[in-house]
Parts: structure tokens; C-alpha cells; sequence
């Protein structure tokens, strides 16, 4: 765990499709980050708006203030990513030489990908590009670990697992067993800790 | 239990900006909340509804907002304090009642709450609500963060009291689904108690009677409120301002905005040359207090969104009081340093603020932009938007396709707002011609199937939802039975205000507290009104096809067709796939069938893929929610579908 921020704000952007579960991965984070104290900003997009769409939450956590909801370009210190291109897509508006990444490998494919208008990147040109506009980049088949466990949306948990996991924020374990008891009936919470220990697993293991 | 009756006074908690509106509401002791779902609003009377037995309220979702704002006032005239809530384009809606509110007065505090969309991120219009307090002439407040969301809500119910008017308070998608740290305050114990009095003297506010006459009287009662409200405010604690005593530059701005100024002080490193004047009070504005600020510097930077307000009104105050403060050099929209249309965001304000101080700011290292920026079209494809998979719509509005195409007289779908307003996109197989407001598709078919006269001979269709049937299709349905327009609605019954988060309506059986309540059956209300009504399910395509033919051809009057199937997010059905879905690649022919990949090119499903390495279709079953539609699209029958047990 990281003893304070390293930048005030500290700026952390989770992207996903609609339906990954991001909103709530930004609420667990953002309250894991005010049970420590800190002002919390959160901004988001949702509603009929992002039906297949991108979704971004945009977290500002601060020891002073409330910040602006949307970060300013250039000004992500943390992206995480649930779906690999939209990684990308976050760091081209958001991103910085400085930025740290984590992404799910998991492809979800546009609409104009399916019908043949556009292209989908190859899984090795997306590792080699965010490699290269990020300071760290962190791959993980959260999808895929979260099929093992039963269900799919797991992956936003184990996303959050991953973040926890490589010590930049000021938060622990015990902080998110506290958030989600709040929030998750009590048949929940093993399975979220369980799904939320693979996420850190998998950064320790990289 | 819900944060929101959370009895631990000065607990620092994280609030969506709806949930704190909703709390000040609560801390505030309001009795009554009504509204309509509407992104990004609705989230308030959902919270509400959460804890009304909890705190013993009274809160439900109407079937508009005209009639919220009825249902609300009714309280208030029984000196309860209530709360109305939409969004934007709901002030049209209840703009006429809105008018004689304002000209009869309220009892108990009574709170509009409006939460607009700039940039019309879940709209189709980003129209603006604030100008509606000025041209009834009541108070507007506008929460520039998360607490104050909070804490002047609470005091919007006071100052309506005080002055005995209905009060505004706009907030906006970024207040409103944003979250931020909100100490909480505390919740009162008073028991609530509802009478209604009308037997005292005539004029006599408390007593007598609740009506706008005698409307010049009243109407300068009115602006007797709005002047008293003009001198409460020049105290008010929701004006703030930072920054030196006399900056070069002073932003006026509100909402929002308030954010989005002070993050580009800060990265520009301005803090010492620009001072920023955040209003919370924004109709009408406090003369002294924007003289005091206007006197203080020589040019002045007016944030905010949408068409400007309050641009104009500091500038009616800065000209008025030109003698004492100077004359001012003025940048917002009238001049184009911010731009009219679209939201805000804080590269905006940074933009503007740089060019008026004459400061340079990278956003990114220039090598990290030159190398990031060409991947926006080589790495991260668009996402455009769709009907989620297993999404009733998109069955039904291929069914209209198909049935369309097959009519081949170039029929058309006029339409309203619902998630089906993407029938207007590949989607929805581009079948939507008209899109405006709620209910109108309707009223504009009705208008279409009567232009036979003038030679007009395409199939006119209109397409509704079910809560937007009792909204607004209503009185259009009966223009159209009334003057025998020749027309067939579609009515996609999904069972709930799934757009919003499946609210309940006037055809479900259950209330947003929880309680049983009669539904109404929207087929027949069709068939009382006199319209031909079938029912069928839209993923029985065929037959649904061969209706929508069927009834094309009908050239009698009004056709309704229901189409009923739930949403594919509804609480029943998430998560639970009826079928389990899979493409027999061994029948697939790929590119080689000659359908052109319907399947993919044409339907459009983002639960069924194309195989690139295979070159043929594949089911994503991450994505696929088990509908089984796909199975009739595909010419060679290599989508298969399997009951789950």
C-alpha cells in the first residue's frame, strides 16, 4: 500500500463497455478512498447514452477539495481498463508519459467491427502500443479468470483486485472487505473477496 | 439501509449529486416528492421512494411532469413541504401549470428541481431550463458541488417559505452524476400534518383560496417576491469568491462550471491574477454584491452552459450600475471566447482563459500527443451505439424492417423518446424518419395520416413505449382516432421506464414505494378509444411481420399494435439466458452464402460476432443474453438455439 498520494489530485480513470460493471468498480474504489479520509470526486457517463458504448469513470481523490468531474486532458495518472481498446482510447485524450495502466484483455467488439467497417487491433499490437504510451502497462485475463469463477462480471473485481495490488493507491484489502460488506448482500462477499485476491495474485505473479 | 436515512449526523459520506439533493430534501422534512424519470434526474424520487415508509413519506413516479408539479403543489398547499423533479425538457411539459403556480403562491416549501443535460449526453435536445425562472419570476438556485447540492436544497425549502413561492433549483448532468465527499446533517423527527384551508378572506395567502386571480394583484406579488429574493441573496453563503482583491480577470460562473474554472486557475497557475465569482443564486441576480466584484477589475470572463443567462443578467447589472463600476471589457459566448453549444469541461475554460491572460499550456508532452493522437483511428475503433443484446427492440424493429421492405411502399416509423429513439440508427435498422419529444411520433403520424387528400400513399407507422404511452401518446392517439387518420401505432410494452431504470408506470401493478396499485391496460385503452388493437410478442418474428403487413394494408383509421416482450435488464430476466445460442460453423457458409452476412452486416447484434480467423460467425456467449432472435436470421439455419434447462 502507498503511505499517501503521489499527486494532489490523484487522478484515476476505469473505462469500460456499458454492462462491465465500471460504475460500481468506481463507487467501491472511490469509497474504499473516503473510509482513508480523502475528498472524492467522481464523474460519469451513464444512462441510454452508452447502450454499447464507452463508459468512463473519472475519479479525482484529493486531501483538500472537491475537484472537476471530468479530468483535464493529459491528466490520468491511473487507467483502469476493462476492454483493451478502450484503454487506448482513454489514454489518447487522458494519457501521459507518466500514466500507469492496467487492461483486461478481454476484447468486446464494436458494432462496426462485427459489420466488417472497421478494424479490431490484434491482441499483440495492443500490448505493444500501450506498452509504449504508458510509463507501466499490466495485462490480465480478468474475463477469463472471472468465466472460472462463475460469472463474467466478476472481472470489474478483480480489476479492482489488480489496482489495489500494484501499491500506488492508499488503500487495503481490509479497506475493500469493508466497502463491499456495506454494499453486497452477505452471500456476495466471498465471492468478491475471492475475485478480488486473483486480481492481486495477478499483479504480484507479473 | 439507504445512506440516505442514515441518522449519523456529520458523517462524511459519498453522494451522487441526486442522492445529496435528495438528502437536503430529507434533512429539509419534506413530506411529498412526484416526478418523471429522465436522465440525468431520476435518481432523486428513486432514492426517495427507497425510504418512504422509513421517514414516512409520501413519493411516487406520475405519469408527467405537468401533473408531478400538480401532485407536489397539492402538498404544498396543505402545508406540507414537496419536491417536483425532471428533467429539462419536463419544464416544458409542466410549463403551464408552472405559470399559475408561480402566480398563486404555495404554502409549504415547494421545490422544483431540474436537471438539464448540456450536451444532450442522454437527450435529444440540450434545452435549458433556467430561463423558466426568470420568465415566471421565481428564485433559481444552481449547487456548484456536491455539498452545496446538499445543503442548499435544504435551504431552497426555507427561502420558499420565506417567500412564499416555488423555488428552482437547476442542476445539470455533471452535478447531478457526479459523486463527491457530503457531511451529512441531520434528519428531522417533527411529524407531518396535511390540512388544506380555503375558508378565510379571498386574497388571504394561508387561508383563503389557491388560485392566480386576480392575476395583476398576484402578479405583482410576485415581483414583490422576486425583490425581496434580489436582497436575501446579496447575503447569501452560496456566493463565493477566490482570489485576489483585485484580479485581473473575474470569472462569473455557476454549476458546474464552478469545477471546471477552478481546476484551470490551478493548472494555469492563475490563482494570483484571476478571481473566481461562483453564484448560487442565479436568478435574481444580487446587484450590490456583482457591483462590489465588477468594480474591482477591468474585464470579466462569464462561464457556462447552453444558451447564456447569466451572461446577460450580470451584463443588464453591469450596465446599469456603468456610473459606479466602469465600463467593462465582457468574454462568453456573445463573443465567442466559449463556445453556445455542447457541455463544458475544464480544457474549455483552460483554452479561454489561457488566450484572455496570454499564457501557453501543453496539455500533453507534444511527442506523447503526436504519437497518441493518429491512434484514435488505427487502435480504438468507435463504439457506436446499440440496443443491448437480448434487447426487445432490436427484434421488433427488424420486424418493422423486414415488414417495411416486403410493404415496399416506403413506409416510415415517426417516432418519440424511449431507448427505441435509436431506431433511427443502423440498429435499428435506420427505421425511425421523425424524432422529437415524448408522445409526439404519435401526434406526427396522426398529422401524416391525413395527407392522403394530397396524394400521400406511404404506410404511416408511429412507435411508442409503454410508460411514454401514458405520458404523452395518450391525447395524440385520440386526435387520431377522433379525426380517422390512417394509421398503425406500434406500442413497445417492455413492461417498465426501462431507459431510465425501470421505473413503474401506470401499467404495472406495483407503485415506486413498493405498494399494489391498479394497472391500466394499454390495450384497452386503445380499443376504448376506438383503435383496432392486436397483441403479439416480437421475438415471434414471422407472425409479427405478417401483422405489421397485415395491418399496413388496413387503410381504416387507426391500428395499434402492442408488442410485449421485457426488457432484457429487467430484474427478472438479467443475467438469465433463456436460450443458450451457438453458430454450427459446419453450416455456416461465411462471405460464400450470399446473405451478404446478415447476421453480422445487417443485424447487427453485439452478442454475435464475426470469426476472422474462421470467416464465419461466432456467439460471444460473455455478451449473448439468450434471446434466440438471431436463429431466424440467418438463411442457412447455422444459428441454433437450445433451451437452458
Amino acid at each position: 500500500m502507498a503511505k499517501q498520494l503521489t499527486k494532489d489530485p490523484f487522478n484515476i480513470i476505469i473505462t469500460g463497455v456499458g454492462g462491465q460493471g465500471n460504475v460500481m468498480a468506481s463507487r467501491v474504489l472511490a469509497n474504499m478512498l473516503v473510509g482513508k479520509g480523502y475528498q472524492i470526486t467522481i464523474g460519469e457517463t451513464f444512462g441510454a447514452s452508452q447502450r454499447g458504448g464507452s463508459v468512463m469513470s473519472h475519479i479525482r481523490v484529493s486531501e483538500k477539495s472537491s475537484w472537476s468531474p471530468q479530468i483535464p486532458r493529459g491528466q490520468a495518472d491511473i487507467v483502469v481498463a476493462l476492454e483493451p481498446i478502450d484503454a487506448i482510447r482513454v489514454l489518447i485524450t487522458y494519457g501521459n508519459p507518466h500514466c500507469l495502466v492496467l487492461t483486461n484483455t478481454r476484447a468486446i467488439y464494436p458494432v462496426g467491427v462485427i459489420a466488417g467497417e472497421l478494424n479490431y487491433p490484434g491482441q499483440d499490437e495492443i500490448r505493444k502500443t500501450l506498452t509504449d504510451i504508458s510509463a507501466k502497462a499490466w495485462f490480465l485475463d480478468a474475463t477469463e479468470e472471472a468465466l472460472r469463477l462463475g460469472n463474467p462480471i466478476l472481472g470489474n473485481i478483480i480489476m479492482i483486485g489488480a489496482t489495489v495490488g500494484t501499491d500506488v493507491l492508499p488503500v487495503t484489502r481490509d479497506d475493500f472487505k469493508e466497502v463491499i460488506a456495506r454494499s453486497m448482500p452477505k452471500d456476495k462477499l466471498e465471492m468478491n473477496l475471492i475475485a478480488f485476491d486473483r486480481g492481486v495474485e495477478k499483479i504480484k505473479c507479473q | 439501509m439507504s445512506i440516505l436515512a442514515d441518522r449519523n449526523e456529520g458523517a462524511q459520506v459519498l453522494l451522487m449529486g441526486n442522492e445529496a439533493i435528495a438528502r437536503g430534501a430529507l434533512e429539509a422534512g419534506m413530506g411529498v416528492a412526484a416526478g418523471y424519470p429522465g436522465t440525468p434526474s431520476s435518481e432523486i424520487i428513486e432514492g426517495l421512494s427507497k425510504v418512504a415508509s422509513e421517514l414516512n413519506l409520501y413519493v411516487e413516479w406520475s405519469v408527467n411532469e405537468k401533473v408531478a408539479l400538480e401532485v407536489a403543489a397539492a402538498a404544498s398547499f396543505a402545508r406540507l413541504r414537496s419536491l417536483c423533479v425532471m428533467k429539462q425538457n419536463g419544464v416544458n411539459v409542466a410549463s403551464d401549470f408552472l405559470l399559475h403556480l408561480a402566480g398563486s403562491g404555495i404554502r409549504g416549501g415547494m421545490v422544483l428541481v431540474t436537471c438539464d443535460d448540456p450536451g444532450a449526453l442522454s437527450s435529444v435536445n440540450e434545452g435549458e431550463s433556467r430561463h423558466f425562472a426568470k420568465m415566471v419570476e421565481i428564485p433559481l438556485l444552481e449547487p456548484g458541488d456536491f455539498q452545496e447540492a446538499k445543503d442548499m436544497t435544504k435551504w431552497a425549502f426555507e427561502l420558499s417559505e420565506e417567500l412564499k413561492t416555488l423555488v428552482m433549483l437547476r442542476s445539470v448532468t455533471r452535478t447531478s452524476h457526479a459523486s463527491g465527499n457530503v457531511k451529512l446533517g441531520k434528519l428531522p423527527d417533527a411529524a407531518k400534518r396535511a390540512e388544506f384551508r380555503y375558508d378565510g378572506f379571498i386574497l388571504d395567502l394561508d387561508t383563503g383560496i389557491m388560485i392566480s386571480p386576480p392575476v395583476t394583484y398576484k402578479h405583482g406579488l410576485q415581483q414583490a417576491r422576486i425583490a425581496r429574493a434580489r436582497e436575501i441573496f446579496e447575503d447569501s453563503p452560496f456566493n463565493t469568491y477566490e482570489g485576489p482583491e483585485k484580479p485581473e480577470l473575474l470569472i462569473v460562473t455557476s454549476s458546474a462550471c464552478n469545477l471546471y474554472s477552478k481546476e484551470a486557475i490551478s493548472l494555469l497557475g492563475l490563482k494570483d491574477r484571476v478571481g473566481l465569482l461562483k453564484m448560487g443564486t442565479t436568478w435574481p441576480l444580487p446587484p450590490k454584491l456583482l457591483a462590489k466584484h465588477l468594480a474591482a477589475t477591468d474585464k470579466v470572463l462569464i462561464v457556462e452552459e447552453v444558451i447564456q443567462f447569466l451572461e446577460d443578467n450580470v451584463k443588464i447589472i453591469a450596465a446599469e450600475k456603468a456610473s459606479a463600476v466602469g465600463v467593462k471589457t465582457f468574454y462568453g459566448k456573445n463573443d465567442g471566447t466559449i463556445p453556445a453549444v455542447g457541455e463544458m469541461n475544464p480544457d474549455i475554460v483552460i483554452g479561454a482563459l489561457a488566450k484572455i491572460m496570454g499564457v501557453t499550456y501543453e496539455a500533453m508532452p507534444k511527442d506523447y500527443e503526436q504519437k497518441t493522437q493518429p491512434l484514435t483511428f488505427s487502435m480504438a475503433p468507435n463504439r457506436e451505439l446499440t440496443f443491448c443484446p437480448g434487447c426487445p427492440h432490436r427484434a421488433s424493429f427488424w420486424n418493422l424492417h423486414v415488414a417495411l421492405e416486403k410493404d415496399g411502399r416506403k413506409g416510415f416509423v415517426c417516432g418519440d423518446i424511449g431507448c427505441y429513439s435509436m431506431g433511427l440508427l443502423p440498429c435499428g435498422y435506420n427505421t425511425m424518419k421523425t424524432l422529437h419529444s415524448m408522445g409526439s411520433g404519435t401526434g406526427i403520424a396522426s398529422g401524416f395520416g391525413k395527407l392522403g387528400q394530397f396524394g400521400l400513399d406511404q404506410p404511416v407507422l408511429a412507435i411508442c413505449g409503454d410508460s411514454t404511452f401514458f405520458h404523452a401518446v395518450m391525447p395524440a392517439l385520440v386526435n387520431a382516432v377522433h379525426h380517422n387518420a390512417n394509421i398503425t401505432l406500434v406500442v413497445l410494452d417492455n413492461s417498465g421506464t426501462a431507459m431510465t431504470g425501470f421505473q413503474p408506470h401506470p401499467g404495472l401493478t406495483v407503485s415506486a414505494m413498493g405498494e399494489s396499485v391498479p394497472a391500466l391496460d394499454i390495450a384497452q385503452i386503445c380499443k376504448a378509444m376506438g383503435a383496432k388493437v392486436e397483441i403479439k410478442d416480437p421475438f415471434a418474428l414471422e407472425e409479427t411481420q405478417a401483422t405489421l403487413n397485415r395491418l399496413m394494408e388496413d387503410t381504416q383509421g387507426v391500428k395499434v399494435l402492442i408488442l410485449r416482450q421485457l426488457c432484457g435488464l429487467s430484474p427478472e430476466k438479467k443475467a438469465k439466458k433463456r436460450y443458450e445460442v451457438s453458430v454450427d460453423q459446419a453450416v455456416c457458409i461465411g462471405e460464400g452464402c450470399g446473405c451478404n452476412r446478415l447476421c453480422t452486416r445487417v443485424f447487427r447484434c453485439p452478442g454475435l460476432v464475426w470469426d476472422e480467423e474462421a470467416g464465419k460467425a461466432r456467439i460471444d456467449e460473455v455478451i449473448c443474453a439468450g434471446c434466440g432472435v438471431c436463429s431466424f436470421v440467418c438463411p442457412s439455419g447455422a444459428i441454433r438455439k437450445q433451451e437452458v434447462a
